[in-house]
């Protein structure tokens, strides 16, 4: 996610699951055999704000790691989310459409965004964990 | 570095997101937008608004300055009135827009945009050359909230002596708060019901924490920046610096029906000869009749050829869709008429739609 910054919410966090992998732009991917589900972490959702529309990846569109893959826009402003594993786009979050604010309630859940095909398992490798990503946040949010 | 109101403490304390508005520190949102405009929409909301600018014209010819300043007849306004006026200049561009309050035959307030106040109190004094009259600026000395929602009159009813059902929309009173001195108006720039409050900036914290108190019951939310511009667009007012400016004049936009045609004021000869001649565009609401938000500067199209622009979109949470508000070739301003706005590349299908977008049942 782009321009991602800490909002200073007060509401609590949510962990961030253990059975997923994460960017450095706060997307998550969670692998099931070769196919990859992503989304964007709490920590993204809260930076962006409220998400009032969603703009989907095509259906068999061939996404590039690290490249933008859809947009979500918020009350504030617009932000590419990076896909973040190569490959083949073979599911979107129709759900979204209607109710972008799944997003926001359930980043790890039902605010999911799509499904991937992996091109490359060893992009897998560049990922972080979950404690990594813990820490990785805390270091933003000390900055 | 920007300039912090007296409540920044406080913004600190509740973790609000802050943001730099042109040179003041102010709160993005404390919770998310969206839940903040829904407060004010369903119960109430409170705004620190001491960006905002007070200039006191106090003395003898006050009126006759301010006859002379603003494009509205205020010889008919009452001591307790307050009107919303537009200070010209010699072209018909709008220097701001701004509230005047009438204290006495020789004392008003007028209450200024953030940006526009240090131009506007120069401009106010260049002219009084000559005149029995005493300018003072207030802006450091004051703080003001805004309160609003259909629940704001019980809110503030908690705090204050005296029926506040006699406070008349547009009309104010000066009232005690806890001992605080105070200016409340029925006014605001939400579309809802309720209040703007000036004090003592010394007493910001206790009148916040005050009127936090009083709300309780009533779920009131403090509320930032991001709400306040989804709040006024849904209630089609404008904002200085982006939907109207020194560049525009005043005939392109709705504030044209409050011109003073029968007094002498700054900028009228040009205005004149403008609604003469027929003005070549307007400001006009749109909403978006397909997914998306339109934002400053996009571009207004049909069949490809630009006719107008963007000054001002949000997503409207009341309507559920893009709305906003553009310049336009006036052949096009009718409502219904409809068109595309180019967003990131993409056209856009939109119609003009009365304003306000939103208006409140009561």
């Amino acid at each position: 996610m782009q321009n991602c910054r800490s909002t200073g919410e007060v509401t609590e966090s949510m962990a961030n699951p253990d059975d997923r992998k994460y960017t450095k732009q706060h997307e998550w991917c969670k692998v099931e055999g070769n196919t990859v589900t992503v989304g964007v972490t709490d920590y993204a959702q809260k930076a962006l704000t409220d998400i009032v529309f969603v703009e989907l990846p095509k259906l068999g569109t061939k996404v590039e790691r690290e490249k933008p893959m859809c947009v979500l826009e918020s009350v504030k402003n617009v932000s590419d989310i990076f896909a973040p594993v190569s490959g083949e786009v073979v599911e979107v979050n129709t759900e979204l459409l209607s109710t972008p604010e799944l997003v926001n309630k359930e980043p790890f859940g039902r605010g999911w965004i799509a499904k991937i095909k992996l091109a490359d398992e060893k992009e897998l490798h560049a990922l972080m964990d979950s404690k990594q990503y813990d820490a990785f946040v805390e270091e933003e949010e000390r900055k | 570095m920007p300039q912090k109101t007296p409540f920044h403490a406080m913004h600190e304390r509740l973790r609000a997101k802050l943001t730099d508005f042109h040179g003041w520190l102010l709160p993005l949102y404390y919770r998310t937008p969206i839940a903040e405009h829904n407060a004010v929409r369903q119960q109430a909301g409170l705004f620190d608004t001491s960006h905002m600018g007070v200039i006191q014209v106090e003395g003898k010819d006050a009126e006759k300055l301010l006859q002379m300043l603003i494009a509205r007849d205020i010889s008919g306004m009452r001591p307790g009135q307050m009107r919303l006026a537009v200070l010209c200049n010699e072209n018909g561009g709008i220097l701001d827009d701004l509230t005047v309050y009438k204290f006495g035959e020789e004392k008003f307030w007028l209450v200024v945009n953030s940006v526009p106040y240090e131009n506007d109190f120069n401009w106010v004094k260049e002219h009084a050359a000559g005149m029995d009259v005493k300018i003072s600026g207030l802006r450091e000395k004051t703080a003001k909230l805004d309160l609003q929602g259909r629940k704001a009159e019980a809110v503030l009813q908690k705090l204050v002596q005296g029926n506040l059902n006699e406070i008349g929309r547009y009309n104010f009173r000066e009232v005690e708060i806890n001992g605080v001195g105070c200016v409340v108006s029925r006014s605001g720039y939400t579309g809802e019901d309720g209040f703007e409050l000036y004090f003592a900036a010394g007493k910001a914290e206790e009148m916040w924490n005050a009127l936090m108190q009083a709300g309780a019951g009533f779920n009131l939310q403090p509320c930032g920046l991001a709400a306040r511009d989804m709040l006024r667009l849904e209630a089609g007012m404008l904002l200085h610096g982006q939907d109207i400016d020194a560049k525009h004049s005043l005939l392109l936009c709705h504030y044209e029906k409050m011109v003073g045609w029968d007094k002498e004021f700054i900028g009228k000869r040009a205005l004149l000869k403008q609604r003469e001649q027929g003005v070549k565009e307007k400001l006009v609401g749109f909403e978006l009749l397909e997914r998306g938000i339109a934002r400053n500067a996009c571009r207004i199209l049909k069949k490809g050829e630009e006719i107008g622009v963007v000054t001002s979109g949000t997503f409207s949470p009341t309507l559920k869709k893009g709305i906003g508000l553009g310049y336009i070739g006036k052949e096009f301003s009718a409502a219904g008429t409809e068109f595309e706005i180019e967003i990131r590349g993409k056209a856009v299908k939109a119609k003009v739609a009365k304003l306000p977008f939103y208006r409140r049942g009561d």
